[in-house]
């Protein structure tokens, strides 16, 4: 995918980033809770299932949620110190630092899971 | 390719020439014609138009008039960023040898470069962005103090030369039509602070409803490309916070 020049930025990229990631979460939301409702309806199911989270292949998707959690949790809260706090002139300081906060709270986890 | 000397009178024949696209039509269709446009010293953008015009195709539609950067009327589409011609540097822009110049973004098309900006002005106009005075000429003058903290937010809005460069830029008026756009809430959110404009609640009032500063997405495109380095971002984030403070404290 190109991105247009006039979007070559590094607040768009960070809008971009903020809106895939809210994206990525609502479509694994579903998903979260059927799995969660199987504890109820179908127990058995259920451990089959967890069983598989111990996949390396599972692990790294894992890893993958916790970034999109986290990149969209201190996006957001970048969102309204911008738009509630007195204005600043590191808006971009403070979108990099939502994308590294991210990484570092991801990786950790990836860290402890293996 | 010959060149004219007596056009840069004390330069050395241009050698190198340029290939510029410029889009030509008007409101229904049009297409990218493509010119060769000798490279000069200090040329800007606005140079390569007028040269086109005066040497190639005196059709060409464009608009400029102080070629100073204080009349707003030159802004078009430089290899796909929105930005004043007459202050930007051909060598500053110029890529693999070329360049692609359109009319503004987000504005209806009249002919070639010259593109329709009422839609920009009406909806300064609709923002509340016309002055609400609150004395008449028999009054005194009503003094401002330069260090109030009013004052500040409005001086640091205040010197937007109506390019519509930023509404070219913006996503959310590519995408929603009734959006007021970056240059007409920065206009409001300066009023707003300014101690001689009584209109404050008119100016919220016209700011949230639809189109208003809410469905700004915070993408900063308007900052990034402000000739004049203003910050619309900003003034809109102000007025996203005296909206919503208006509104939890009266209701409005
Ligand atoms: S910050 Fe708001 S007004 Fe400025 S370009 Fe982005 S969406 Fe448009
Ligand atoms: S805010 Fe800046 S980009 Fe927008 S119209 Fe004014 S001077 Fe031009
Ligand atoms: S011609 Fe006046 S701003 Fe460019």
């Amino acid at each position: 995918m190109r991105i247009r020049p006039h979007r070559s930025h590094p607040l768009w990229l960070a809008f971009l980033l903020h809106r895939i990631s809210g994206l990525g979460l609502a479509l694994f939301l579903p998903a979260h809770f059927y799995v969660l409702a199987m504890a109820v309806s179908r127990p058995a199911d259920l451990d089959g299932f967890l069983a598989l989270t111990d996949s390396p292949l599972v692990k790294f998707a894992e890893f993958g949620l916790v970034f999109l959690l986290a990149v969209h949790i201190f996006g957001g809260l970048r969102l309204m110190a911008l738009e509630w706090l007195p204005w600043t002139g590191w808006q971009k300081t403070l979108a990099a630092s939502a994308v590294g906060l991210a990484f570092l709270v991801s990786g950790t986890f990836l860290l402890q899971a293996v | 390719m010959t060149t004219d000397k007596a056009d840069t009178p004390g330069e050395d024949i241009a050698t190198q020439v340029m290939k510029v696209s410029v889009w030509r039509g008007d409101a229904e269709a049009g297409a990218y014609r493509e010119y060769s446009v000798p490279l000069r010293e200090s040329q800007t953008i606005l140079d390569v138009v007028a040269w086109i015009q005066q040497h190639e195709d005196p059709t060409l539609s464009y608009r400029y008039a102080c070629r100073v950067g204080m009349c707003g009327s030159c802004a078009m589409m430089v290899n796909g960023q929105p930005r004043w011609t007459c202050r930007t540097h051909v060598k500053k822009v110029l890529k693999d040898g070329g360049l692609t110049v359109a009319p503004l973004r987000n504005l209806p098309v009249i002919k070639d470069l010259a593109t329709d900006m009422d839609p920009f002005f009406e909806k300064w106009v609709a923002a509340g962005g016309v002055h609400h005075p609150t004395r008449s000429r028999h009054d005194p003058i009503d003094a401002v103090t330069p260090d109030s903290e009013g004052r500040a937010e409005a001086d640091a809005g205040i010197e937007c030369i109506n390019c519509s460069v930023c509404y070219a830029a913006c996503d959310v008026v590519a995408a929603d039509a009734d959006y007021l756009g970056p240059a007409a809430l920065n206009r409001a959110w300066t009023l707003y602070n300014d101690s001689k404009d009584g209109g404050g609640q008119t100016i919220l009032d016209a700011v949230s409803a639809h189109g208003g500063c809410h469905s700004c997405h915070s993408q900063g495109s308007c900052t990034r490309f402000c000739p004049n380095e203003l910050n619309p971002m900003q003034s809109i984030a102000g007025l996203k916070r005296a909206t919503a403070w208006s509104f939890l404290k009266g209701g409005k």
